[in-house]
């Protein structure tokens, strides 16, 4: 899992981009995607999507496991969206179109079908972006792209911690785990829940102490380096911008503006083809 | 030098930690001079890291409390300039090396104190890029920090404080998460770098022996907030402070002494290589020759044997290679190599976290393949590094109950297999406390006590000593002999410690890239150079000084110091 929807270099125009733009484009397009229901905008998009899902030459090995995982999730939703709200669709574009009746109150109309469609590529235009963002996007660059839309810097920093220490802890978790199991604590599926849940405590704490050490020792060594004593800091890897950076830059403003007229001008942000 | 301005200058400095009735340095007067190299030794508790703190202003900035007397650091006052002001000047090194690797790669954490600085990137980058020219770290500028070895991750941590162009280094206790070798090499690094750089270097260390390899102006000796003495190495190693203070001699030193040979300062004893020895030579050898050594102990059963085994997490590459060994009822083995040898694996392989995929583990005869981790855990105990890894409940009771109440046994039996095993331990007057208000050696105790209550054979230990001073190596290394006595568990541990491995244990296992390349005595391993050098070792000072007195068989000398040792210890 660790492996997988990781940072891999690579010589794309995409990798090429500093992470701010990538991090600008990234908000950007998940606001668009948020606001908008419109088909054909998100018909656009997902072209757009997958377009750099194919220059950005990812992998399907990177990011395969979590992109199934993920559309069985969205399954569940669908299927959820209908049995609690089975004419939300008839709701929204004012008509009633039936296709089919199902069982008790639940009749299939093609409205709910085409609500429901909307909801499918919505998230089908997020979901690569995720991927083709954390994928192409050194995790080096990451606190210094936030810290340059704004965050300030010690939020920043603390992702950068967090990516530094994960894996750190995940070996520490297994360690102990390992010498918690030898001492007859187990993890395994063999035990009961309750027993589980009670044993994972016996884990986490030690775990919780041994990382409370770890913080100390990090906290006095950031501060014997300066760390915060400045308003500002610059970055050692950010990436500095080019004119494709400045090109992608300029798109996604326009696209987001043209996206938001294109959804809002007739005051609805549902393409109603119903009408 | 005396008449040069004084770089540090503590003058009747005292400092007392905000929770504690006591201060923790007491009246302290110490002059450093630029360009010198001092050494602090000092027990735990001694107040060595204390001083260091007051260097890089930590105190009284971050650790609060009360400072009087007066100090300058390069003219200034630590306490005006705060944490930050100072890191310009003092550049410290901590023990944890993996814990001041702050930042994703190499070259942002070299350059993460200019980052904070605010610098221009490109001006950043030429910084970094001579700062890891200089400490030979530019192929692994992006480099990820589970992808370094120890000694790596050290030269990162000197250079991240380098990059601000510091004047003093300060390393506290540089050596303690090092294999040998790499120690050595860290230490040798220390000196070019003072050179190169115009730098003084103070060194907070309880491993004098390995911090003598190289030079050092001066041994600032502390015990109990004072500092007793402040000499030259040769100064001190002729005296006997070093021992009154809980400080161990090197090996070598102790060896004349125990010969009864006579020395002083000026036959320069800091290097057994060049130290005059004129005036005792002919002790030695006649200690040597009138020095019985007892013949081999009698050998137990075998209790656990590898025959053949291989490992690998890929099919690339073998972590272990057709490992093959016994250990026998009632030994001490250690289990030695450098960072990466394979120590830990075997430990796993053992224990059943991991599974060969060739070759068996023996128990008693009996394939271990068949067993779980519980069964096992039943016969094999293995005691983290940490004690804080490991404690899991609140109370001491509960704690090293827990194996047993996991498994079921019933209730009174518990508290009778607990309170034997407490009295053991020397912990029964402690049974009803927290964990929490016991001391490190004593929570170490805990720790094993929960993992013998469960009656094991065998006990693996991963770095019993690691990061204690002598006194408290010398009492845990003896609650475990004293345990071996008692309870006839066999141990195995893994340590990088040689003297730990030369006192103490019986036998050494030498790992290197995953093969076993030596299993013999351990004054055999460490006379002899070539597997020293292939596991990261360190030949013992002994071997030297048997050479120079002409002694033949240096593993012989060896052995008879190190028997003659443990019978004078009891």
């Amino acid at each position: 899992m660790s492996r997988m929807i990781s940072y891999e270099k690579k010589d794309t125009p995409v990798h090429a981009l500093s992470g701010i733009t990538k991090l600008i484009f990234f908000v950007l397009w998940c606001l668009i995607s948020a606001f908008t229901f419109d088909t054909r905008v998100l018909i656009v998009m997902l072209c757009f999507g997958v377009a750099i899902y194919l220059i950005a030459g990812i992998r399907w090995k990177q990011v395969g496991g979590v992109f199934l995982a993920i559309m069985l999730f969205m399954t569940a939703n669908l299927i959820g969206i209908f049995l609690f709200a089975p004419y939300q669709g008839t709701e929204i574009y004012g008509s009633r179109t039936e296709i089919a009746h199902l069982f008790g109150h639940y009749t299939l109309t093609k409205e709910q079908l085409f609500y429901e469609f909307n909801v499918f590529i919505k998230y089908f235009t997020v979901i690569p972006s995720v991927f083709i963002f954390l994928v192409t996007t050194d995790p080096s660059e990451l606190a210094s792209s936030m810290n340059a839309i704004g965050i300030p810097y010690k939020i920043a920093y603390s992702v950068e911690i967090a990516l530094r220490y994960i894996p750190d802890i995940q070996d520490e978790f297994h360690k102990i785990r390992n010498a918690q199991a030898a001492r007859g604590i187990e993890m395994s599926s063999k035990g009961k829940l309750l027993a589980r849940i009670k044993n994972t405590a016996l884990i986490i704490f030690p775990l919780l102490f041994s990382s409370m050490e770890r913080i100390d020792v990090v906290s006095n060594a950031m501060e014997l380096r300066g760390f915060g004593k400045k308003p500002r800091r610059s970055w050692y890897s950010r990436r500095p911008f080019g004119i494709s950076d400045y090109a992608v830059l300029a798109f996604i403003v326009l696209f987001f503006a043209a996206a938001m007229i294109f959804t809002y001008h007739d005051g609805d942000r549902f393409y109603n083809p119903f009408l | 030098m005396e008449n040069r301005a004084p770089i540090i200058e503590f003058s009747d400095v005292s400092f007392k930690y905000r929770a504690q009735q006591e201060p923790t340095l007491k009246n302290i007067d110490l002059k450093i001079y630029p360009g010198e190299k001092i050494l602090i030794a000092g027990q735990s508790g001694s107040g060595k890291s204390t001083l260091a703190h007051c260097l890089n202003a930590l105190i009284p900035c971050s650790f609060t409390g009360e400072l009087t007397g007066t100090l300058r650091v390069c003219g200034e006052e630590p306490q005006a300039l705060g944490v930050f002001g100072m890191s310009k000047m003092v550049g410290t090194v901590l023990q944890d090396t993996d814990g001041q690797f702050i930042a994703l790669t190499v070259g942002e954490d070299l350059a993460f104190a200019l980052e904070n600085d605010c610098l221009p990137q490109d001006e950043m980058k030429k910084k970094v890029a001579e700062v890891a020219d200089n400490l030979e770290l530019t192929p692994l500028l992006s480099n990820a920090p589970g992808e370094l070895s120890g000694g790596q991750k050290q030269r990162v941590s000197m250079g991240g404080v380098m990059t601000l162009d510091v004047k003093i280094l300060l390393f506290d206790e540089p050596l303690a998460n090092l294999d040998p070798a790499t120690g050595k090499r860290t230490i040798a690094l220390i000196d070019e770098l003072m050179k190169k750089e115009d730098l003084t270097v103070v060194i907070i260390e309880h491993r004098l022996e390995d911090v003598l390899y190289r030079d050092v102006d001066r041994v600032i000796l502390m015990d109990q907030g004072r500092i007793i003495a402040d000499k030259t190495p040769d100064e001190l190693l002729a005296g006997s402070l070093l021992s009154e203070h809980g400080i161990r001699e090197p090996l070598y030193i102790s060896a004349i002494k125990a010969a009864g040979a006579e020395f002083d300062a000026s036959s320069h004893p800091q290097h057994i290589g060049t130290m005059d020895l004129t005036s005792c030579r002919d002790a030695v050898l006649s200690w040597y020759r009138e020095t019985p050594l007892k013949g081999e102990k009698p050998q137990g059963e075998v209790l656990l044997s590898f025959s053949d085994v291989e490992f690998s997490y890929d099919e690339k590459r073998k972590i272990i290679k057709n490992v093959s060994f016994e250990v026998r009822e009632g030994e001490m083995v250690a289990l030695v190599g450098k960072n990466g040898a394979g120590k830990s694996t075997i430990a796993s392989l053992i224990c059943g976290f991991l599974k060969p995929q060739k070759g068996s583990i023996f128990w008693k005869g009996e394939d271990l393949a068949f067993y779980s981790i519980k069964e096992r855990g039943e016969r094999i105990g293995y005691v983290m590094q940490s004690p804080n890894q490991m404690i899991s409940k609140p109370m001491i009771f509960e704690e090293v109950a827990l194996g047993l109440s996991v498994r079921g046994v019933p209730e009174d039996e518990i508290r009778k297999r607990v309170e034997e095993i407490l009295r053991i331990c020397g912990l029964y007057p402690f049974r009803n406390w927290p964990v929490s208000a016991l001391s490190f050696g004593q929570k170490k105790r805990v720790s094993i006590a929960s993992i013998l209550v469960m009656d094991p054979k065998l006990l693996i230990l991963d770095e019993p000593t690691a990061g204690q001073d002598y006194m408290h190596y010398t009492e845990i290394m003896e609650f475990l002999l004293d345990i071996r006595e008692k309870l006839g568990v066999t141990i195995m541990m893994i340590t990088h410690d040689m003297h730990l491995m030369l006192e103490y244990t019986d036998r050494a296992l030498v790992l290197a890239d995953g093969q076993l390349i030596m299993n013999d005595s351990p004054a055999k391993v460490l006379t002899d150079d070539e597997v020293c050098e292939k596991a990261y070792l360190k030949r013992t000072s002994l071997y030297d000084l048997s050479q120079r007195c002409g002694i033949e068989t240096p593993d012989d000398f060896v052995a008879r110091f190190i028997e003659d040792e443990r019978s004078r210890r009891k």
